[in-house]
């Protein structure tokens, strides 16, 4: 059955190419990665998380097959396999099919879905479910099947059923973290959940944060869940030269002695962007030289709007709407603080990104990039005096602003890609041995 | 002819005035720096209470049954202005217990700055005055005159080594650096350069870690230590002619740092009672091994050294910018404060000049996540900073306020 997987241990050539101890063993893997979303397609952090997985996946002897919901080029992904389950055009995904779009779904059973029906999640799911039953048939067991999230969870665990190879569910965010601090989220999506996460022979959880919800939401025992932080690779944001031009006003006003306080985000529920608003409203009171850019969109913005008018700092808060490439790294560089204001936030990899383009960091509890992090300063998300309190102190210090700076640039970089392959590699060992066995 | 072999057991017993969330709301509308209602973490009355449990409380009853089975037992102690003030209004039996044991006449107190402050680096003035102010506190509770110096971290140079000096101590304390001593030990009397009458006693770490740091480490190859083999170690560190072992550590070492359930306070009852059972060996005071040895050498020691991390350098309160800026901050606004006069405010104002603010603020190994190195009741240095920046912008504004009044 495993006829892929061999034990092998690599030669010294091998780890010296790969730039790790020549000692390293080498496990030559054959993984079904399942995904939602691939950069420049994605629509927030789990694309991101599964690019690099991958990619260090690969370097370090993973053989990848990726398969994704849509059908489009990815550019920079030579080191896999990509299958598209569906001939969808990935612009489908940011209108009907937001990887994070979870309320719409309605219907549990995939049976009584209408594949055709590429209109609604539900359809689209179908059609990835029984693109991956025949994918394994072409392909034979893969030695793990690795699932990222709710979105491919039952394909993950039909591969299992039709291969009997170990699923590995990988959560970045489970549907408590989409609803943010209002309800619990959708009920169906839930259960999928559960059931992927009852079926899974191993749970790769983003944070200790999003274990916890695992743990004590989902009732699955803590064993059985593995932390694995994202990372950042700090090659893949590419030479950027930052020429102060696309956000020239809030340069002149920096220029002035303003402080720039910035978020990078979708604006839905789960960010916490209202308490944000409130947080720097209240800073404002205290220290008049601040002003907030929110960079992004979503649902939420409108009502973002007239918050800020109705806490009389609309002049000081700036909306961007959706933005990429330069504008989008131009919303980092021109910030002197980031606040990651997250109600609930499994990860949070822009807070890495921020860090790399020279931010200060400010991150709620509530943020599981918290965890690694310890050059910032934290708040709960609903403490908005202690928000504000943060932004003051940063902003009428520049001694605290520039060691705050220094050292989370130290610090952040620190977070490799590579060792999180590893574990993931050891993990997948572990999981085929039990198998077998 | 030859005097006996000695320990100088040195302790010190100290806590800061921690300072609450005080955040920027709080900023010229409270004045309550030090209270504190709900952060455990940060309450100092509840820290005192629990280290008066844990160890002001047990390790007096200790020696004070040290200094009564053991005549040649002795005991020096430095208590700063700061834990005095606390346990005259938290624990008043505290005060009586240390009381005790300075009657003995067998235990010494030895002075510093009030409020355990860096001020010998920023201001000589207001030093000056907290070494003082120490004195009098010193001579208020336990009637005796202070002979010995140590400043803060055990901080010294060759200056100040001269200012105590001329100030009329009769020796001083620092740590027994090796690249200060080169070839030389610690187990001898030293007289600091260019000074008259002083002499310098010099820590050995080696033997003082092992009680303080590594006692109750699992991990130590040495784990566990017992008195017969720790009472080996000094004979094999004093060697034929060795004079004193200076035994220099926190107060709160017993019960606290290391607590009662590694046998800390059995271990320095037997090994006080191993030491002594030979006749050739005894305990000094500071101020008696002083007297009772004349100098073996003279120590140059032009930069500062101390007795924290593996620098033994003062980078643990003055190494980054967040920790020069308070500290500059705060000196800046001597002379105003003093001239208002007003009780409240100078004190205030002292107490954040206590070096374990600055400390808080380390960021040395903060990142390295080897956070137990630095003890802090706060998250993050950067946090630690910013209360203390807001209640330094307080005291900023109630100086203002007596400038409005026409106080000056």
């Amino acid at each position: 059955m495993h006829k892929h997987g061999q034990y092998t241990k690599s030669n010294a050539k091998q780890g010296e190419k790969l730039g790790c101890n020549s000692n390293l063993i080498i496990w030559a893997m054959n993984i079904l990665m399942l995904g939602w979303e691939l950069p420049p397609h994605n629509s927030g952090g789990l694309g991101v998380a599964c690019y690099h997985l991958s990619k260090a996946l690969a370097h370090a002897g993973a053989s990848i097959d990726f398969v994704l919901p849509y059908d489009a080029h990815h550019p920079d992904t030579e080191y896999m396999n990509i299958h598209a389950a569906t001939k969808l055009n990935p612009i489908h995904k940011f209108g009907l099919l937001g990887a994070y779009d979870s309320a719409s779904v309605d219907e549990i059973d995939l049976n009584k879905v209408d594949m055709k029906d590429l209109q609604t999640m539900r359809g689209v799911q179908k059609r990835y479910v029984k693109f991956v039953e025949g994918l394994v048939k072409t392909l034979g067991a893969p030695d793990a099947i690795h699932a990222h999230d709710w979105l491919t969870m039952e394909a993950g665990m039909r591969a299992k059923e039709l291969t009997d190879a170990p699923l590995i569910v990988h959560v970045h965010a489970t549907e408590f973290d989409r609803a943010g601090s209002f309800g619990s989220g959708n009920p169906i999506v839930h259960e999928i959940e559960y059931q992927g996460l009852m079926m899974a022979d191993h749970i790769v959880a983003v944070s200790n944060i999003t274990k916890n919800i695992i743990i004590h939401k989902y009732g699955i025992p803590a064993d059985k869940i593995e932390v694995l932080y994202n990372a950042i690779d700090p090659s893949s944001l590419g030479d950027y030269e930052y020429d102060g031009r696309t956000y020239n006003y809030l340069e002149s006003l920096r220029s002035e002695g303003h402080t720039v306080v910035s978020t990078v985000t979708r604006f839905t529920a789960q960010k916490g962007l209202t308490q944000l608003l409130q947080g720097f409203a209240r800073a404002c009171e205290k220290y008049d030289r601040l002003v907030l850019l929110l960079a992004g969109d979503g649902e939420q913005r409108d009502e973002l709007i007239a918050l800020s008018a109705e806490l009389g700092v609309s002049d000081k808060v700036y909306f961007t709407g959706f933005v990429r490439g330069k504008q989008w790294r131009d919303a980092y560089s021109v910030a002197d603080i980031f606040v990651m204001s997250s109600v609930s936030e499994p990860f949070g990899i822009t807070a890495l990104e921020a860090a790399h383009y020279d931010s200060a960091l400010i991150i709620t509890k509530q943020s599981g990039v918290g965890e690694v992090l310890k050059s910032i300063f934290r708040y709960d998300f609903w403490d908005t005096d202690k928000l504000a309190d943060q932004l003051v102190g940063i902003a009428t210090s520049p001694a605290l602003a520039g060691q705050l700076k220094r050292d989370i640039k130290n610090e952040y970089a620190r977070l490799s890609w590579q060792d999180v392959a590893q574990t993931c590699m050891s993990l997948y060992g572990r999981m085929k041995v039990g198998v077998a066995a | 002819m030859s005097a006996k072999r000695g320990v100088v057991l040195y302790m010190h017993v100290h806590q800061p005035w921690r300072i609450r969330d005080y955040t920027v709301f709080d900023t010229a509308e409270h004045h309550d720096y030090f209270g504190s209602f709900t952060e455990s973490h940060r309450n100092n009355k509840e820290i005192f209470e629990k280290v008066a449990n844990k160890s002001y409380r047990p390790m007096t009853t200790l020696l004070k049954r040290m200094l009564d089975t053991h005549p040649d037992f002795k005991v020096s102690l430095s208590i700063s202005g700061t834990v005095l003030e606390q346990a005259e209004a938290w624990g008043p039996d505290v005060i009586d217990a240390f009381r005790v044991l300075v009657k003995t006449g067998r235990c010494e107190i030895v002075a510093e700055t009030y409020h355990h402050s860096l001020a010998f680096f920023y201001s000589r003035s207001e030093f000056e005055r907290q070494v003082t102010m120490h004195q009098e506190k010193v001579r208020e509770l336990f009637g005796v005159e202070t002979q010995i110096f140590r400043n803060t971290e055990l901080s010294y140079n060759n200056n100040l080594a001269q200012w105590a000096d001329e100030y009329g101590f009769k020796g001083i304390l620092a740590e027994g650096w090796d690249p200060i001593l080169g070839w030389r030990s610690p187990n001898f009397v030293y007289k600091p350069v260019a000074t008259k009458n002083i002499k310098l006693l010099m820590k050995n770490y080696r033997l003082s870690d092992d009680i303080a740091f590594r006692f109750s480490n699992k991990a130590w190859e040495e784990y566990p230590l017992t008195s017969d083999k720790y009472d080996d170690w000094l004979n094999t560190s004093l060697g034929p002619d060795g004079q004193t072992v200076n035994l220099f550590m926190d107060f709160e070492t017993f019960g606290e740092n290391v607590w009662e359930d590694t046998g800390i306070f059995e271990f320095f009852s037997d090994f006080v009672g191993r030491w002594l059972a030979n006749p050739a060996n005894t305990f000094y005071t500071a101020s008696e091994a002083c007297d009772t040895f004349e100098a073996s050498d003279e120590i140059d020691c032009p930069d500062t050294t101390t007795w924290a991390d593996s620098e033994r350098d003062l980078s643990a309160w003055l190494g980054n910018d967040m920790q020069q800026e308070a500290m500059k901050y705060l000196y800046d606004l001597e002379q105003d404060i003093l001239r208002t006069s007003d009780a409240e405010l100078v004190s205030d104002w002292r107490r954040l000049t206590t070096s374990d603010h600055p400390y808080y603020m380390c960021t040395k190994y903060f990142t390295d996540g080897d956070v137990h190195a630095y003890f802090s009741p706060y998250d993050s240095p950067y946090e630690a900073f910013l209360y203390f920046m807001n209640a330094l912008r307080d005291v900023r504004y109630r100086l203002s306020e007596h400038h409005k009044h026409g106080d000056f």
